[in-house]
């Protein structure tokens, strides 16, 4: 074609990145990679194909690693944490800050091996993943450099499991990697099969900044990997990936005592009101669901449109979807690159054809070789259609409409999943009331897929727990400097004396605000340390589980009242408790023995104002993030906190696990403890006294054992903790992969509730939602 | 219009904007975001790419698209008729045969008022129109009935095409009957020569403004919707030309007609060109990358592609005095 030809068509023509360099590199190693273990490469043993699926040729051959890989890995990691630990947050921040400089100095063979591994468009490696990457590790150096001043009671978790994706295989390694190793862990981190390159040029590259070895091991493979890692002796899993793995996850470490972080998948919404920019939001959709093809666990999609605009808005984004460009991701002019790999562009592919609701809209020219699926736009589609429910991963968008904000809150939150949300609306009133009401870990108004290392990533429901970046990143890293002790069980006392009670005296159930009877009918004998007949308690069952749950959601308003109205009531709790704080004394020491009573009220007095002083004074941040904007990390309350109360400290132990909840807008369903659970039945009155809102605190007695599977596995629970004698850490982490709720258990460890660590239950009792607030005229 | 050079005719003949009643319910609701604006400025660079032969094609219709200007208070009959000869042969024969393309001219000379007969009779001949700065350039705040017979004496001096500039004070008072009516009457004014709404847009104070004045010019008949003055302490920007643009596709969409863009002031380097050329491909199409409804009003622009196309054909960097002047 001559240059008159190209003059008249005014066509892009071809702009391919050279992709000589990185295939130089992996020449460098024969073409064949074993794992990065002690700080040198292994030899490589059964291989797999690395491929790129653009032009599904093979890339390199790596290495399936046995359990003799992982065993070394984890061995070598373990016996270099301590060292790493100890060699200071100047020490560790140093070598982030060289891996940071590093990841910019080989910035460009990155981008183009990312995009020969992973198919996504040249583009989006060189100017998001990689400078992304690179920011991560910036941003830990950093915060490596404040840990002794500004985290002085934390420490280290020791050797970290971390098993990532493939759609960010550089970006999701940093997000790892970095926060743990600044806050003086060592890891062993497993890329996805289909993309592993990158880590291992990242594992090249920590040779070069002089990470010591062992600190970072890396080990190559499919699931079957992943698997031995999370069995493997390491303190923490951290996984991204897909919601059934993450399950799978869940239920493999349940009761081992290993921390474990997911970020899975997500459905998010992207609602457009009949008053936002629609060629913005129409531009948004771009990076919403067309960006690294739709394999975004974030993706904005569920398009969500307000009726009186629709038809003009899909117009709009037709014409939009007319102009991508879809084919070589190593062409600087392409907007949509190949899909992973044939195995899940099959997935996106059954997934489309088993839809027969709405109205399909494809556009662009698909090359004929290579995995790519043309971008897709499913209108006229219904919450019930499999399409807004399911994740799909891939370029296809799934549309409805609503008619009122109200709507839009409700349509967005009917999804088992709650990682993301998007509003589009010039109204700041409309978006600052929206933000708040979505089920998700990050809500960006006016804008989309904004990611920053200051920014805690991460979700709510079944998009997984735990976030990543930022300084609410870090507990995910780190523990305590307090050193537990073995918790006893602790046993209930015997008897056969008669009634201590002149009068007889029911202890009942408190549930929505009414003292009730346990639906199986049954009650327990309470006896004294000295086999007096202290009273009965009931034996509530799994349907006052259920009662009590219905009852805190229907207490839903708590969570919007002010921290100033919650203070008010803590404080009155606190009133009416020392009023009767002769009688508590008497009845604590009745119930255990010995003379502690009037402490125990005492301290339970105190932890009822520290919370009631907390309740207003918890605030968020404003993240700094390099954009003209803000992110205003939120701390909203969990949602429905069931807990299990120590069996010691009966009622001091009770009120520390309430209040916090209470304070920052929970509504809970106490299990008291068991053993002594008849101050936990007086102290109903104490609420009764207090204007506590009926179904706020809800108080059930009986086996911590046979309530933990109901509580645990109830999916309208937002998580259950546990601080029980009785061994139920492991039933209630199992449990809770039913619906990935959170949990906080005790692993048979004792807490020391006259301590005062407030913060590790205000932490506990909130989530942290990120909105993202551009602004400017 | 139309009178334009050999190489570049427009596919049909573009039916004239002859605008519409004024919708207020439109123009209000009309919406910019900023920070989303900016954002798909700052990336598009990014995300479209041209190169080798491609690019040096991009260039040269580029050059087919510039207003070459002189707006300077010591133009002179000289200066003019020098910019002219430019006009007409904007590069190098030999840089023109080497890259196998017939010859091609600017798309327009922009003149004051004063200069207009020099330069149509310097261009006679050409097919390249001679637009004319008017309405008081480029405060346009001279008296409305001097604003509305400076067009008609550009117009019978022989001036193709009329720039006009609108009334800022009614766009930052929200006044947009009055500046419907202005339009209008400089519209009115024009008769066959095409008339360019010059927007100010650097003292509009927000692109919402951008967006609103650009809608109430189509609506009142303009043929084109200008930037900038070149005056301006902030003059052609990519969000600017963004939510302009954007207008000019809503107002296709609603009625049919296709109204012209031009940048002006600050455009000045080849590379800058092409973004622009590939924003208006990304949002209005191909066919608005014509002369025809694509102008860059810009002085030194042409300069810098020169050196461009020489660096194309040769392989190595080029030097200013290597092209001649205009």
């Amino acid at each position: 074609m001559t240059i008159k030809e190209k003059f008249d068509t005014m066509d892009y023509g071809p702009a391919p990145e050279s992709a000589a360099e990185a295939l130089e590199w992996i020449k460098g190693f024969d073409g064949k990679f074993g794992h990065f273990i002690d700080g040198t490469f292994t030899k490589p043993g059964k291989t797999f194909a690395a491929k790129n699926p653009a032009t599904c040729e093979t890339l390199a051959k790596l290495t399936q690693a046995m359990a003799n890989d992982v065993d070394a890995a984890v061995t070598s990691a373990r016996k270099a944490q301590p060292k790493w630990e100890k060699s200071g947050g100047h020490a560790r921040a140093r070598v982030l800050y060289a891996l940071a400089r590093l990841l910019q100095k080989h910035a460009r063979l990155f981008a183009v091996l990312e995009t020969l591994d992973n198919g996504k468009p040249i583009r989006e490696s060189r100017d998001i993943d990689i400078p992304l990457a690179q920011r991560h590790f910036y941003y830990h150096a950093g915060m490596a450099q404040l840990m002794d001043t500004e985290l002085p009671d934390r420490q280290a978790l020791g050797v970290c499991g971390q098993i990532i994706p493939w759609n960010f295989p550089l970006l999701m390694l940093a997000w790892k990697i970095a926060p743990a190793l600044a806050m003086g862990n060592t890891v062993v981190l497993k890329p996805a099969e289909y993309t592993s390159l990158t880590a291992i040029l990242f594992a090249d590259i920590c040779r070069q900044a002089g990470v010591p070895k062992g600190v970072v091991n890396i080990v190559t493979g499919d699931g079957a990997v992943g698997e031995m890692i999370v069995q493997a002796d390491v303190d923490k899993i951290a996984f991204t990936g897909s919601t059934a793995v993450g399950r799978r996850i869940r239920e493999a470490t349940a009761g081992t005592g290993k921390a474990l972080t997911l970020e899975l998948g997500g459905k998010s919404p992207y609602i457009v009101f009949d008053d936002a920019d629609l060629d913005s939001a129409v531009e948004g959709l771009v990076d919403a669901i067309w960006f690294n093809q739709g394999e975004v666990c974030c993706a904005g999609s569920r398009l969500l449109v307000q009726e009186g605009i629709a038809d003009r808005f899909y117009d709009k984004l037709r014409a939009r979807m007319e102009n991508l460009r879809i084919g070589d991701p190593l062409d600087k002019c392409i907007d949509v690159g190949a899909v992973v790999d044939p195995v899940q562009l099959d997935s996106i592919r059954a997934k489309v054809a088993a839809n027969d609701e709405g109205e399909i809209f494809q556009a662009g020219q698909v090359p004929e070789k290579g995995c790519f699926y043309p971008p897709t736009l499913i209108t006229g589609l219904s919450p019930a259609s499999n399409l807004m429910q399911d994740e799909i991963f891939g370029p296809v968008l799934c549309a409805t409409t609503f008619r009122t904000p109200g709507e839009a809150v409700e349509i967005s939150n009917n999804s088992r999943y709650g990682l993301a949300a998007t509003v589009w609306t010039e109204n700041v009133n409309l978006a600052l009331d929206m933000a708040p009401k979505l089920k998700a870990g990050i809500v960006w108004v006016n804008v989309t897929n904004l990611f920053d290392a200051a920014v805690g990533f991460g979700g709510v429901r079944e998009s997984g727990f735990g976030r990543e970046g930022g300084w609410e990143g870090l507990s995910a890293y780190t523990k305590s400097k307090t050193k537990p002790k073995a918790l006893k069980p602790i046993a209930a006392f015997a008897g056969d004396e008669g009634p201590f009670d002149p009068i007889d005296r029911t202890a009942k159930l408190y549930i929505g605000g009414k003292q009730a009877r346990p639906d199986g009918g049954y009650s327990r004998r309470v006896w004294g340390p000295k086999g007096a007949l202290l009273g009965h308690v009931s034996i509530a069952n799994r349907k006052d589980v259920r009662n009590a749950v219905e009852a805190a959601h229907a207490a839903k308003s708590w969570s919007t009242t002010t921290g100033h109205l919650r203070a008010q009531i803590l404080y009155y709790i606190a009133e009416n408790l020392s009023a009767r704080a002769d009688e508590f004394a008497a009845r604590l020491n009745e119930m255990q023995g010995g003379k502690s009573g009037q402490d125990e009220v005492g301290q339970a007095i105190d932890s009822l104002f520290t919370y009631a002083a907390w309740a207003d004074k918890y605030d968020g941040q404003i993240h700094n993030v390099p954009i003209r904007g803000v992110a205003l990390a939120m701390k909203e309350p969990v949602g429905v906190i069931g807990a299990f109360c120590p069996d010691e400290a009966p009622l001091l132990g009770l009120v520390s696990v309430m209040a916090p909840a209470i304070a920052m807008g929970n509504r809970v369903a106490l299990v008291a403890s068991e053993p002594f659970p008849l101050a936990a039945t007086d102290f109903i009155q104490v609420l009764e006294t207090s204007d506590v809102p009926g179904g706020v605190v809800n108080i059930l007695t009986g086996s911590h054992a046979e309530l933990a599977e109901p509580m645990a596995s109830h999916m309208d629970v937002d998580a259950v903790w546990s601080f029980s004698s009785s061994d139920i850490s492991g039933v209630v982490e199992k449990s809770a992969t039913l619906n990935l709720k959170r949990t906080w258990v005790n692993h048979g460890m004792a807490r020391d509730w006259w301590a005062n660590d407030a913060r590790t239950f205000l932490d506990a009792a909130t989530e942290v939602k990120n909105i993202w607030v551009p602004y400017g005229e | 219009m139309n009178k334009t050079a050999t190489t570049q005719l427009p596919l049909a003949v573009e039916r004239r904007n002859d605008g519409m009643a004024l919708d207020l319910d439109w123009v209000r609701g009309a919406q910019a975001n900023t920070s989303a604006i900016e954002r798909r400025a700052v990336t598009l660079p990014g995300r479209r790419s041209v190169k080798k032969d491609y690019q040096a094609a991009w260039l040269l219709k580029a050059i087919t698209c510039i207003d070459l200007t002189t707006l300077a208070g010591d133009d002179t009959p000289g200066r003019v008729r020098r910019l002219c000869a430019k006009a007409r042969h904007p590069v190098r024969s030999d840089l023109l045969a080497a890259l196998d393309m017939p010859p091609l001219t600017v798309g327009a000379v922009c003149v004051y008022h004063d200069m207009v007969p020099t330069a149509v009779q310097a261009l006679q001949g050409s097919g390249i129109p001679v637009a004319a700065v008017s309405t008081g350039f480029p405060a346009g705040l001279s008296p409305f009935h001097l604003r509305v017979e400076e067009i008609r004496e550009s117009v019978k001096a022989g001036a193709d095409e009329i720039d006009i500039v609108i009334s800022r004070r009614h766009v930052l008072t929200q006044n947009w009957q009055a500046l419907y009516d202005e339009m209008r009457a400089f519209r009115e004014a024009c008769g066959d020569a095409h008339v360019k709404a010059i927007l100010a847009t650097g003292e509009l104070g927000t692109l919402r403004n951008v967006a609103r004045a650009s809608l109430i010019c189509m609506m009142a008949g303009a043929d084109f919707i200008k930037t900038s003055t070149g005056k301006e302490p902030v003059n052609a920007t990519l969000p600017v030309t963004l939510v302009m643009i954007r207008a000019i596709r809503d107002y296709y969409q609603c009625t049919g007609l296709r109204v012209g863009y031009k940048p002006a002031g600050g455009i000045n380097k080849a590379k800058d060109a092409l973004v622009y050329l590939a924003m208006i491909k990304e949002e209005l199409g191909d066919r608005w990358l014509q002369p025809d409804l694509f102008r860059f009003g810009a002085s030194s622009l042409l300069g810098d592609i020169e050196r461009q196309l020489e660096h194309h054909v040769t392989g190595a960097y080029s030097a200013a005095w290597r092209h001649g002047m205009g």
